[in-house]
């Protein structure tokens, strides 16, 4: 027998249920996944999630402007890039590789971000307003480095996806997309660390800042 | 017993202990936790330590408990999670095959091993199968566990610890000395030496200005490395996601850009949902450190699609074993639940005074007290169990309501009945045994001794040493009794009264 099937074998044997793994077992495990119970939530005393995400954007250093369309998401973006002096490069999702970039003073490169970019633009599955926090998708038009390897990064939330909570925005991915693609992931602010002597510093490995423009 | 382990400080072989701490490696053949007792006493007189122990405790106790403030059903929330680990315990062979099925249909390589050995083989083969020349890992503890480092290292391989505070102790050559901030015992000047020594660029001390050049150096690797290697805070049956949580993104960096990706963990981590995660992260990072969320979450589901420039083509889950049904069935099981915040170490009068490297393996504090003692043998852990001063704030903060205090008890009579305790603390504990069970020679002994260390107390009410016991004097005075038992008081209370 290989190692796979001594460790399950020891479990039921300690456990008390000897012999293999049973039918009727998996299917009982199956069926208590697929309730997808969810777990007690504190109370929120709010109710307006768009205030609440913008004031745990803010608890989290994640600063956050709006736009009135998507179609002024280049403006948006180029009057943060000035305030903050950065460049006016970006790397960015193809999901807005259409707008009038060139008019807001921008060159915008649709492809994923490498090393060298400074700012990556990327869109979000969902927000969450419970914590402030936003869900990217991995994929092929929504590659993973962008969102990570600048040291800005900018996401464009729209309002009408932010959820109150992440079973929230689990339900909401299970009811468009099926299942968890490869990279399912959370930004919660800018990268940080307190390694060094328990004192918070941002901009580990990931962005420095991360900023989301409300459309 | 626990009290004088805290505070004797013997200073015999000091300094063949202190090489010992030193050169240590982490592997499954050189646990130090028999040494727990000397290495305390070292630790307790490392001024530098101290100092730092003193910094963090604050942080982390205050940290939590604000962060505990946003959950006014703190407690509710705590039993579900404890009932979501429990329930994937109690079917553990179920759950970790129907993790496997969706881990294999979504394109991922699910290995299983026995022991520590086995599981650095079944990584080191992956990596020479596949001429694997640089690796950057993400922070495991499993990994520690197994000394994998060593392993690859022998092989040829660099090995690249990302996060910042284990990449601090890959400079150092130390062993992390706490679960979730491993470098905690070191200073920023000590810090700063190890930079420049490594980096040799001219010597920074501010915090933000390190971690940058930090940054800077560790960027290279992650772009570069061609394999991952990271642990799981959790795996998710319904979909063979594996999952980490981090605060500074550099899981995101090791599962996304090398071509292959390996996750080494342990067979217990098994959850059923989605759902069951969202109640768990509620109260992992704000028991771990008061944050609300951590920054990052990480979910890693299977291999990367054809049209996908990003992600790995190979993905491997290596379960381990290696000691952790020695917990399944028995009165142990429920540290199975741990999700390792690190809340009970934080909190633990013991651990604040020394420190992490005083356990002498990777698990410090109480979660250590008992995962050491089981997973390297009780024999080879002696002291750990009775490295407590059973106050109990490890068990009121724990996220999953382990009942530490009772776990560690329950060992220390595991140690009583196989004798593996000194002659003369099991002598004393049977002639107590003797004793309470015959109230009348209780009574008369127990007058004795009332006497007794009145008399040795003199005028000033204080003992300085106490014959046969002075682990309990060394250092300190223990105050006299009065010269009454409490059954005497109280009859005079009694009398007096009526």
């Amino acid at each position: 027998m290989g190692a796979r099937e001594n460790i399950l074998a020891r479990i039921r044997k300690l456990q008390g249920r000897g012999g293999l793994t049973t039918q009727a077992e998996l299917d009982q495990v199956r069926a208590a996944i697929a309730e997808h119970r969810a777990g007690p939530l504190p109370s929120m005393p709010w109710s307006d999630v768009v205030a609440r995400f913008r004031e745990q954007c803010e608890r989290l250093l994640t600063t956050h402007d709006e736009a009135v369309s998507v179609n002024d998401v280049p403006d948006a973006v180029a009057r943060y890039l000035q305030e903050h002096s950065l460049q006016t490069g970006v790397a960015g999702w193809p999901e807005f590789a259409a707008l009038d970039w060139q008019g807001a003073g921008i060159a915008y490169a649709n492809r994923p971000a490498n090393g060298d970019d400074a700012t990556g633009i990327t869109g979000c599955f969902c927000a969450i307003a419970e914590t402030g926090t936003l869900l990217l998708l991995g994929g092929a038009a929504t590659p993973k480095v962008t969102a990570l390897l600048p040291d800005t990064h900018i996401t464009v939330v729209r309002k009408e996806r932010i959820v109150r909570t992440m079973e929230d925005a689990f339900a909401l991915m299970r009811a468009e997309i099926g299942e968890p693609p490869r990279a399912t992931f959370f930004i919660s602010g800018p990268s940080r660390t307190a390694d060094i002597e328990q004192t918070i510093v941002i901009g580990a490995h990931g962005p420095y800042r991360v900023h989301v423009v409300l459309i | 017993m626990s009290i004088t382990v805290i505070v004797q400080k013997h200073s015999m072989l000091v300094f063949s202990v202190f090489s010992v701490v030193k050169n240590w490696r982490l592997t499954e053949m050189q646990v130090q936790s028999m040494f727990f007792k000397r290495t305390a006493s070292i630790k307790l007189d490392d001024a530098v330590l101290q100092h730092n122990m003193k910094k963090a405790r604050s942080k982390f106790v205050d940290g939590r408990a604000k962060g505990m403030l946003d959950l006014d059903n703190l407690e509710d929330i705590r039993t579900a999670a404890a009932a979501i680990r429990d329930r994937a315990l109690a079917n553990l062979d179920a759950y970790l095959i129907e993790f496997e099925r969706n881990a294999v249909r979504r394109g991922a390589q699910v290995h299983w091993a026995e022991t520590a050995a086995e599981a650095n083989r079944i990584v080191l083969d992956i990596a020479r199968k596949n001429h694997i020349k640089k690796i950057t890992k993400s922070k495991s503890m499993v990994t520690e566990e197994i000394g994998l480092n060593d392993e690859l290292a022998k092989a040829g391989i660099e090995v690249v610890e990302t996060d910042l505070g284990e990449y601090i102790l890959q400079l150092a050559g130390e062993p992390p000395s706490h679960i979730v901030a491993p470098a905690m015992h070191k200073s920023k000047e000590q810090v700063a030496d190890l930079f420049v020594q490594h980096h040799h660029k001219p010597r920074l001390t501010d915090i933000s200005a390190m971690t940058r050049e930090a940054r800077e150096a560790l960027r290279g690797h992650f772009l570069g490395a061609d394999m991952g290697i990271s642990g799981a805070n959790f795996v998710i049956a319904e979909s063979g996601t594996t999952l980490t949580v981090t605060n500074e993104g550099n899981a995101d960096m090791v599962t996304t850009l090398p071509r292959i990706h390996v996750v080494v963990t342990g067979i217990e981590k098994v959850i059923g949902t989605m759902e069951d995660f969202a109640t768990l992260i509620r109260l992992l990072p704000r028991s771990a450190v008061g944050q609300s969320i951590a920054n990052y979450l990480t979910l890693t589901t299977g291999i990367k699609a054809p049209d996908e420039k990003e992600g790995p083509e190979q993905m491997h889950i290596v379960f381990i074993d290696a000691g952790r049904t020695k917990f399944v069935g028995g009165e142990l099981q429920p540290m199975l639940r741990c999700i390792r915040c690190g809340a009970c170490m934080n909190h633990c009068p013991v651990y604040q005074n020394i420190g992490g490297h005083a356990y002498g393996w990777v698990y410090p504090g109480p979660m250590g007290s008992i995962l050491t003692p089981t997973y390297v043998g009780i024999e080879n852990a002696g002291d750990l169990p009775n490295a407590a001063t059973f106050c109990g704030e490890c068990a009121v903060v724990c996220p999953v309501k382990i009942p530490l205090p009772d776990l560690m008890r329950k060992l220390r009579e595991k140690q009583f009945d196989l004798a593996l305790r000194p002659w003369s603390e099991r002598m004393a504990i049977r002639a107590w045994g003797f004793a309470v069970q015959r109230p009348r020679f209780y009574a008369l002994m127990s007058r004795l001794g009332a006497r007794f260390g009145a008399w040795l107390g003199g005028r000033k009410k204080l003992i300085h040493r106490l014959p046969g016991l002075d682990g309990w004097t060394h250092g300190r005075d223990m105050p006299a009794p009065t010269g009454k038992t409490f059954r005497e008081l109280y009859r005079a209370r009694r009398a007096g009264r009526a």
